[in-house]
């Protein structure tokens, strides 16, 4: 039993720190502020996610320690990044951000 | 097994860190700034958990809501700045 739920644990916490790694290389290296923030607040958030799941599992195993904090943490997280990446988005195209020079569409530009 | 997994994890966090702090740095506008810094936030929040793993202790469970509230805030205001260029408005019939 034990060893199931370490491994579990074990294979949360790879993907989380994967998916938050896979967000750097997105903020390093996509063209333009739009990617950017499309990389980040997606994997990002998922990283954490699973993060603080592993972490709910790990006291709930150990310690038999329910923590009703983290898993409000991952209600949290999951509601507030997209929120507020789309308010960075938002921002961005009000204050006027070029987006990249290669891409096709934008239809925001019409509806104001 | 599961030590060694969590030092693994909290080195993979720390890189990723230190690729946000050079768009941080580097950004050419300010919201690729604030994208950074939300993201460092998401990151901190990370760490925080992994090093209460590694502690044993879950006296830190508080932080992490606490930083995740905070970072959510700082944005928030962040991108209403950049937007309208204040973030408290005054009332109009003032």
């Amino acid at each position: 039993m034990t060893v199931i739920s370490d491994v579990f644990i074990a294979f949360l916490l790879l993907v989380g720190a994967f998916f938050s790694l896979i967000a750097a290389f997105g903020v390093i290296r996509f063209p333009d502020v739009y990617t950017r923030n499309h990389a980040a607040s997606k994997s990002a958030t998922l990283g954490v996610m699973c993060i603080l799941l592993a972490t709910f599992l790990y006291f709930l195993v150990e310690d038999g320690f329910f923590s009703s904090r983290l898993l409000l943490g991952i209600a949290f997280f999951f509601i507030t990044a997209p929120v507020a990446g789309h308010l960075i988005s938002r921002a961005a195209y009000n204050s006027g951000v070029k987006m990249w020079d290669k891409s096709v569409r934008d239809d925001l530009k019409d509806k104001k | 097994m599961i030590g060694i997994v969590l030092k693994i994890t909290l080195v993979l966090l720390a890189i990723a860190m230190l690729g946000f702090i050079y768009r941080l740095v580097k950004g050419p506008t300010t919201p690729d700034r604030i994208v950074a810094l939300d993201a460092m936030g998401v990151i901190l929040v990370s760490i925080t958990a992994v090093l209460s793993m590694i502690l044993g202790t879950s006296n830190f469970l508080d932080v992490i809501l606490l930083i995740g509230i905070l970072a959510f805030i700082g944005t928030v205001a962040y991108a209403k700045f950049l937007e309208k260029g204040e973030i408290i408005e005054y009332d109009r019939d003032q």
